[in-house]
């Protein structure tokens, strides 16, 4: 049986207090000149010489009055005008204490960053991705390359300087070839191949190009390429206006785009200050765990048609299209929903909303149950899952993980209990936990989830929906109603103006997050004031978890390679963004 | 308190603990309580017919009003296309997708009407947000979804083709503005403008067919 982690803290104050007493014990270790504290951002914020970042880097994560052990995102920032140009922006989370930090380092083009792959792992492809879109070195980094664009590509895309329309053709030279630095010998040369599975390979979900150093069936070393889904998302939201990013965040992680929508939509609401309506609110707590119970189901659906099991693909669909149904009532697309508004929601919720719900709770647990039934004690699946591709807690916060893979791995660390936002605090649920760290944990992880979602759900639909507007009626933020834009002449300008010049987003940055299907998933934006996205990062969940992959799989069999990255439910969507 | 706040307690796990299957497991006895699950819904799949596969294209799904399909243009009771040429759609598109020619319409109040319209569907995301920026209601969704090209220029949809869709039966409307507040007497007048144009239509129709018609005669 799953142990489940206690309720939340009743007083939040006090660590708060206690983290800014370990910040400051830390900080005058340094010398007081190379940080900077930045005030008045959301978060405390730390501008450091990038000379003092490894030290400093380590002590965080090792003192236990700070303890910053989760490296969560890794961003970029270009400032052409200023000296020096860049800004690498690292996000520290403390699972722990649940405080968070930001370290700034400016950095000019020539200067090369040390780095963090000691202290966190998850540094790793982070790093990578900043060398590919900004063309910032990175001292020490074992395998320093491109990561999202290919190898042909030429400049740095999200240097301001760059063409957002400028394309690249990959030609055949170019094609990344991986070198294994393996120790060679005579039986190996005749043993040892290596094979390509993927990029476009039934069993690698999305685009994936693993690169394996087969002995026989064993792994022996691996490498992963990934990019072939990357669709620039974060230049593209540079060049449109803030309401215009939404349909692209929808195609994040598109096996659950409604939570994407209120991630971003959240973030901004946060830079803009605005209140969202109660009636909005409970709509979103609503459906992103429907969301979620339909990630969770594709997730599980897919890892078992991997191992071979096809029947509980069509009984975990099922509620998916259910809810597809659902969705689609409320804004008019099943895949691509863009149903959160900057402030609101899109459309009022449907009149059958309350039924159609409750109905989907009368549908979703037998099939759920069925599968329990069909795997949960079924020895073929638990001689392919148990033990394959296992990680310890420890290790895994190391490299970054959060969500479901995290707790199947004994870290109950969830956004929804340890940030609570939405209604998330206001109802009674749990966060699972499972110890094994394997395929195995994570596929029973989700189906817990999946039940504790439908739980909050209950909850929500019998406290009643909330009346009043669906959407905020500040006419800076939220298109006002079309009677009214047709029949006043103040409606009309504001609807012109908003469509015209986008939302003015005053100037600021903020980092806020949700818990996606796959972990947390975050939103750095940053606003100039300008009307549009200054600089807007997704810190998509499964980037770090993929990161990890060749670590899992390494001395495993091939098979045992497929199931587990079914199990760890990398969307390409998300992971390449 | 602050105990509690320590969920996470660290150290964590250093080693996995995976799952530990019992007797019956490693006796292969749930098997068969599964194979029960399957002989299930066989029987139910069989006996009682609850499949849910639909029989696409004979059957369909069906869809809510608010479907995002193809778009249409709406007319004025004349027929003529109900645009003005604002571009607020062309505007709002993040996709970029629609792209608008404007003219000089004879009648003084109305000013502007697009010469030409065109959608590029390939590029569309059918996001709705030319919907929403319509001050006119000029543009709104069927929930026709449709949509197959041989090329590329096919897929670039004009004027003609964006309001040949339109049709009068509600049924087959998508995504457009709604009003909550709106009563039975706005409904009717709308029915009643929707009939005078399909009453143009028809009649339009009526006369091709017998333009036609002559034209064939004339033929022979």
């Amino acid at each position: 049986m799953p142990t489940l982690a206690p309720p939340p803290p009743e007083t939040p104050e006090a660590p708060a207090a206690a983290a800014t007493d370990g910040l400051a014990a830390v900080r005058a270790r340094f010398p007081a000149e190379s940080i900077t504290p930045q005030q008045g951002l959301d978060q405390p914020t730390w501008i450091v010489e990038r000379e003092i970042l490894a030290d400093l880097a380590r002590q965080l994560r090792d003192d236990p009055a700070t303890k910053f052990d989760l490296l969560l995102d890794v961003a970029g920032v270009d400032f052409p005008d200023r000296e020096p140009r860049f800004d690498a922006v690292y996000h520290l989370c403390s699972l722990s204490r649940g405080a968070r930090l930001r370290l700034k380092v400016p950095l000019a083009e020539d200067q090369p960053l040390p780095s963090l792959i000691p202290v966190w792992k998850a540094a790793n492809w982070f790093e990578r991705e900043l060398y590919d879109m900004f063309g910032l070195q990175v001292s020490g980094h074992p395998n320093l390359r491109r990561l999202l664009c290919h190898e042909g590509f030429q400049g740095h895309a999200l240097r301001k300087d760059y063409d957002p329309a400028r394309r690249w053709i990959l030609t055949e030279d170019k094609i990344y070839q991986p070198k294994f630095d393996l120790p060679q010998t005579a039986d190996d040369l005749f043993e040892r191949m290596i094979v390509n599975i993927g990029p476009s390979h039934p069993a690698m979900h999305g685009t994936f190009r693993l690169m394996a150093v087969l002995d026989g069936e064993t792994i022996v070393a691996s490498d992963v390429e990934i990019g072939y889904l990357h669709r620039c998302f974060e230049k593209m939201a540079e060049t449109h206006n803030w309401q215009q990013v939404i349909p692209y965040t929808d195609r994040l992680n598109y096996c659950s785009s409604f939570i994407n929508n209120v991630g971003y939509c959240r973030t901004v609401e946060k830079l803009l200050q605005v209140e969202v309506p109660p009636r909005a609110v409970w709509a979103r707590t609503i459906l992103s765990e429907f969301s979620r119970i339909m990630d969770h189901c594709v997730c599980n659906g897919s890892t078992l048609v991997d191992s071979g099991g096809l029947t509980n693909f069509w009984y975990m669909f099922q509620p998916r299209e259910e809810i597809y149904g659902l969705l689609e009532s409320c804004c008019g697309a099943r895949l691509t929903v863009s149903y959160g508004r900057i402030g609101g929601l899109a459309q009022d919720l449907p009149p059958d909303f309350m039924e159609r719900s409750r109905r989907l709770l009368e549908i979703i647990p037998p099939f759920i149950d069925d599968v329990e039934k069909l795997v949960d004690k079924n020895r073929i699946w638990i001689d392919r899952s148990v033990g394959v591709a296992a990680i310890a807690g420890d290790e895994a916060v190391n490299w970054g993980w959060t969500g479901p893979c995290l707790r199947a791995s004994g870290v109950p660390y969830d956004v929804r209990r340890a940030h609570p936002y939405d209604l998330y605090d206001t109802v009674d649920w749990e966060v699972p936990v499972l110890y094994g760290g394997d395929v195995y944990d994570r596929y029973r992880i989700r189906m817990l989830e999946i039940r504790q979602s439908l739980s909050i759900i209950r909850q929500l639909l019998d406290r009643g929906m909330p009346e009043g507007p669906y959407i905020t009626d500040d006419p800076h933020v939220a298109l006002p109603p079309k009677e009214a834009c047709y029949n006043q002449m103040e409606a009309m300008i504001y609807h012109f103006k908003l469509i015209m010049d986008g939302i003015q987003v005053p100037e600021g940055e903020t980092y806020s997050m949700v818990e996606g299907a796959n972990g947390e998933l975050g939103f750095y934006a940053i606003s100039d004031g300008s009307g549009r996205p200054y600089r807007l990062k997704c810190r998509p969940p499964c980037f770090p978890i993929f990161s990890t992959f060749s670590r899992l799989i390494d001395g495993g069999s091939v098979s045992d390679a497929i199931v587990s990255l079914g199990g760890l439910n990398i969307i390409a969507g998300e992971l390449e963004r | 308190m602050s105990a509690q706040r320590t969920a996470l307690e660290t150290p964590y796990p250093s080693s996995p603990r995976p799952y530990r299957p019992g007797l019956a497991e490693r006796l292969y006895l749930p098997l068969f309580s599964g194979l029960l699950v399957t002989l299930r819904h066989f029987l139910k799949n069989v006996f009682r017919g609850t499949t849910y596969t639909i029989q696409y294209p004979e059957e369909r799904r069906d869809y809510s009003h608010r479907f995002r399909g193809h778009h249409i243009l709406t007319s004025r009771p004349d027929g003529s296309v109900r645009c003005v040429a604002c571009f607020l759609c062309a505007q709002a598109c993040p996709a970029e997708c629609i792209h608008i020619e404007a003219g000089e319409h004879p009648d003084v109040n109305v000013e502007k009407y697009p010469l030409v319209y065109e959608i590029d569907m390939l590029r569309c995301v059918f996001c709705g947000y030319c919907v929403d920026a319509c001050p006119e209601e000029a543009i709104i969704m069927s929930n026709n979804y449709d949509m197959a090209y041989f090329t590329r220029e096919q897929s670039v949809v004009g004027k003609a083709d964006l309001m040949k869709p339109f049709t009068f039966d509600e049924n087959l409307l998508g995504y457009r503005p709604r009003y909550p507040e709106e009563d039975e007497k706005r409904a009717r007048m709308r029915r009643q403008a929707f009939s005078l144009v399909e009453a143009a239509r028809q009649a339009k129709e009526r006369e091709e067919l017998a333009a036609a018609r002559t034209a064939g005669g004339a033929l022979q």
